[in-house]
């Protein structure tokens, strides 16, 4: 039994490790342009690094038919937009101060982070 | 889509551009060039094609670019909407071709990817119909395994391994679920690992755990049972089975669910003309409605809807503008009014000069509008919002946890109870529940309240008009129609009438006050034509001075007189018995000595009681706010039933009255037409724009009501109240559900009641988690706003 505790422990601390102490790496954009794909659960990619004080321009292209992925809301910047199934929809990020900003769907299923700096 | 084909086309004409200059010569070859892989189609229909152009920064481009494109093989007619940098060309012809024409011409273009709302909506509903039909063919897959071997275990056989015959049996049947889960639960499965990858989790992962644990678990038992002990050689391959068909179900039932809270929006955009007809070369002609160009002229004749926005050139007639603004009555149009996109055309035939077009017509600003608003969460959602982000891993870690106390303390066979309690609590937990409380309400609250015409900017504005304990209304223009007139003129001794009416209406005309233009009226009326002033100046909040000839004039209040040192003690009676009859006096001095007191009265609108006594019933503390002279004030606030009142403020003293009453302690609406108010429909916690009509100067205002009535007001805030209702059931519902459904999924009834969820229960419970909060938020399409 200790083991089986022991393991379920271990089990407890990963689940902790891997959703909330663990920092993934982010994607910058290149050339003042990146694409974010909507598919299957996630946005891809989920973490954008965009530049500090500039208008920036994110391509979203959602190919999930889930309802659920068709509203993207950044709640911070008050940005919301309706993602078109196997749309192309361009989200225009105004000029903003360095900072850290969720976005996701409605119902945070989907969810990425905008890092500004 | 639509963006690759674009991409596609530049990059084609990229390849065009760097072999060419932009000489004539040359242009021709790069056309005609381009046009030979259409040549080739000789039946190829004329076409329209819509593309967008960058770098027209003046006027004049429009003839270049559109002589441009018409000096290109093939094109019949190219038109250039400067407004919106957008060409339309018709004629047999590539894209390829016309763009680069119009690069040549020295500007850049692509082609017009955006679709109309309409569009979008049609291309919405075949997409959700579609997913629909996908996850009703999941659900019957699943069940058809699901449901047969659910009836067996309850009624039939023990769902256990014992023998050789039945590890094969339920072999096969573990593979036939193995199917199941790849045919109709791929989608649970991609997103789970997806998320997983991306150190985040979501529905997905839940349903993929429990599943993939019941059957994972089901597999051992039957590869292995001899590892077990006997009690514990049960199978779960109905669970996985039927869960995946059952939520598969509450999707669909969900997708269908949805499609309902947008009915609002697609009313609005159902409102939209699909075709004008514009009288081009004295000829009437019926084009899409992308086509018109600002000021096009359009003839509509009775029962037809207006296209686009514009002025009355030609004609008169009643427009019915209740879809937009409520106001059942017919609005009178003639020379020189304003129509609207989406009302209809009753009596008489008219032609108008197109004014705005696409997406800058009021219709179309109040379709971005509610979208937007229809998208944003009020901050009652944020808690939900934030328990969202730790859902999921909070509910993987007490499942955990429920497994290990059940193979610590539970009862023989520890093994299975761990499984089933781990793999329901897994099935039983709903974010979606959490997630879709506060949107789905404010969607169908949103779009309830666009159809009364009342436009509400975002869900903040929705959640704070519910909680409004006070409303200040502007008078003039509020509660009144802000159309004042005429109605006593008391001249002083010596006095004629029409030289003073007349110096009166050369003194106002330079104005802009509604009391000014009601002398000016008045004098037009009586065929007195008023005469050019000098030195012309006005004192902010008590009136205005001139000269004419070698008179100097003042008119204006009683502050302005006594400021000035006129005598008005003969008039100071006829003039609080004026005011006591809800008129309001203003006196005109000439040479600095009274000359006569005109009276000038504004209707009250006829429903501004019947509108106020409803707030008042509904616990709302109703305060007037008035520039005008205390008696008046009083006048007024007693004929519509309002005992407080502000009287004499200064247009730059209202947000002051604002703060006073929020200093009280009151959540306080300020409600005015927004023309010198600003600033304290601002400051208000609501403030409500009243009386736009559908010219929406919304920017200043958190509710614009596009109809005068006072009922838009007391509508707003009965539907932001009934939304505000429904998120709190909602989220009410979606917490209770998650925070009774795990603790029971774990277990916490087994040792009192010896009562262990089936994951098959935990997980139709899941499945319709959801469809309640969806279904909830839409009894809010049947509330009624006018009973409360």
């Amino acid at each position: 039994m200790l083991w089986i505790n022991v393991a379920g422990v271990v089990l407890i601390a990963i689940i902790v490790w891997w959703f909330w102490l663990y920092k993934s790496s982010d994607v910058a954009m290149q050339n003042g342009a990146i694409e974010v794909l909507v598919k299957d659960g996630v946005y891809k990619p989920s973490k954008i690094k965009i530049p500090a004080n500039e208008e920036s321009t994110i391509t979203f292209l959602r190919s999930d038919a889930s309802t659920c992925a068709e509203t993207l809301q950044i709640p911070d910047l008050d940005i919301n937009a309706t993602l078109g199934l196997n749309k192309k929809v361009k989200v225009t990020i105004p000029a903003s101060k360095p900072g850290r900003h969720a976005f996701h769907c409605q119902m945070k299923m989907y969810v990425g982070e905008l890092i500004i700096e | 889509m639509s963006e690759a084909k674009n991409d596609e086309s530049a990059s084609k004409h990229s390849c065009c551009k760097s072999k060419n200059v932009a000489t004539n010569d040359l242009a021709k070859d790069i056309t005609s060039g381009a046009q030979d892989s259409i040549d080739d189609n000789s039946n190829l229909a004329q076409q329209e094609h819509h593309l967008t152009v960058e770098g027209a920064s003046c006027a004049s481009c429009v003839s270049k670019i559109e002589k441009a494109l018409r000096g290109v093989d093939g094109v019949q007619n190219a038109e250039m909407n400067f407004a919106q940098r957008s060409v339309m060309v018709t004629g047999n012809v590539s894209d390829a071709s016309l763009i680069t024409a119009i690069e040549i011409a020295g500007y850049n273009a692509k082609i017009d990817a955006s679709e109309s709302d309409e569009e979008a909506l049609d291309e919405k509903e075949k997409s959700d119909w579609q997913y629909y039909r996908k996850l009703m063919r999941d659900m019957t897959i699943a069940l058809l395994l699901g449901v047969p071997l659910m009836i067996y275990g309850l009624f039939i056989g023990e769902m256990t391994v014992n023998t050789t015959g039945e590890r094969l049996v339920w072999f096969t049947i573990g593979l036939a679920t193995l199917g199941v889960m790849y045919f109709s639960g791929k989608h649970f499965y991609v997103g789970a690992w997806n998320s997983l990858k991306n150190h985040s989790a979501n529905m997905d992962t839940l349903i993929a755990l429990g599943t993939g644990t019941a059957w994972v678990y089901s597999m051992v038992v039957v590869a292995v049972p001899d590892l077990l002990p006997q009690m514990a050689r049960h199978v779960y391959f109905e669970a996985t089975a039927m869960i995946i068909g059952l939520i598969n179900l509450g999707l669909a039932l969900e997708v269908k669910a949805r499609g309902k809270t947008s009915d609002a929006i697609k009313r609005l955009i159902g409102l939209q003309a699909k075709t004008a007809r514009v009288i081009r070369d004295d000829k009437d002609i019926d084009i899409p409605i992308k086509n018109v160009l600002l000021n096009d002229l359009i003839r509509v004749r009775p029962g037809e809807k207006i296209s686009v926005d514009g002025t009355v050139v030609e004609g008169h007639t009643a427009v019915d503008e209740s879809m937009l603004t409520g106001e059942p009555m017919p609005v009178e149009k003639g020379n020189g009014d304003k129509v609207v996109a989406g009302t209809i055309n009753k009596s008489g035939s008219i032609v108008f000069k197109a004014t705005r077009v696409g997406k800058d017509t009021a219709l179309a600003q109040i379709i971005n509008m509610v979208k937007r608003a229809q998208n944003s969460k009020p901050p009652i959602g944020r808690l939900a919002d934030a328990i969202s982000a730790y859902f999921v891993p909070v509910i993987m870690i007490i499942a955990v946890i429920s497994a290990l106390a059940w193979l610590n303390f539970g009862p023989s066979p520890a093994l299975v109870f761990a499984i089933v309690s781990a793999t329901t609590v897994l099935i039983i937990a709903c974010p979606c529940a959490l997630g879709l409380a506060t949107p789905m309400s404010v969607m169908v609250g949103v779009g309830k309240a666009a159809e009364a015409g009342v436009l509400i900017r975002n869900g903040e504005a929705l959640q704070t008009a519910s909680k409004i304990t006070t409303m200040i209304l502007d008078k003039t223009g509020t509660i009144t129609e802000g159309v004042p007139k005429v109605t006593d003129v008391l001249l002083a001794d010596g006095q004629d009438r029409d030289h003073i009416l007349m110096l009166a209406a050369s003194i106002e005309a330079g104005s802009e006050h509604p009391l000014a233009m009601a002398i000016v009226e008045s004098a037009k009326e009586q065929g007195v034509a008023p005469q050019k002033v000098s030195g012309f100046t006005s004192i902010a909040g008590k009136g205005v001075e001139a000269s004419l000839d070698d008179s100097t004039l003042l008119f204006g209040n009683e502050k302005l007189m006594k400021d000035r040192g006129i005598n008005i003690d003969g008039f100071l009676d006829k003039a609080q018995a004026l005011a006591a009859e809800a008129k309001t006096p203003m006196y005109f001095a000439v040479n600095k000595a009274l000359a006569a007191i005109i009276a000038v009265a504004d209707p009250i609108k006829t429903d501004s009681i019947d509108a106020i006594a409803r707030l008042q019933k509904n616990g709302i503390r109703i305060v007037m706010l008035t520039g005008d002279n205390r008696l008046t004030a009083k006048a007024i606030a007693d004929k519509v039933g309002i005992s407080e009142f502000f009287a004499e403020v200064m247009p730059e003293e209202k947000a002051d009255k604002v703060a006073q009453l929020q200093e009280e302690g009151e959540v306080v609406g300020m409600t005015g037409d927004g023309i010198n108010d600003a600033p304290a429909l601002a400051l208000a916690n609501v403030g409500f724009a009243i009386g736009t009509g559908t010219d929406v100067a919304i920017e200043s205002a958190d509710i614009t009501l596009m109809r005068g009535s006072l009922h838009g007001l007391a509508d707003a805030i009965a539907v932001s109240k009934a939304t505000l209702t429904n998120i709190k059931q909602n989220l009410f519902g979606a917490f209770i559900y998650n925070v009774a459904g795990v603790p029971i999924a774990a277990g916490v009834l087994y040792p009192f009641f010896g009562l262990l969820l089936n994951p098959v229960i935990a997980g139709a419970a899941m499945a319709f988690s959801s469809l309640t909060v969806v279904t909830n938020a839409n009894r809010l399409r049947f509330f009624k706003a006018k009973d409360h």
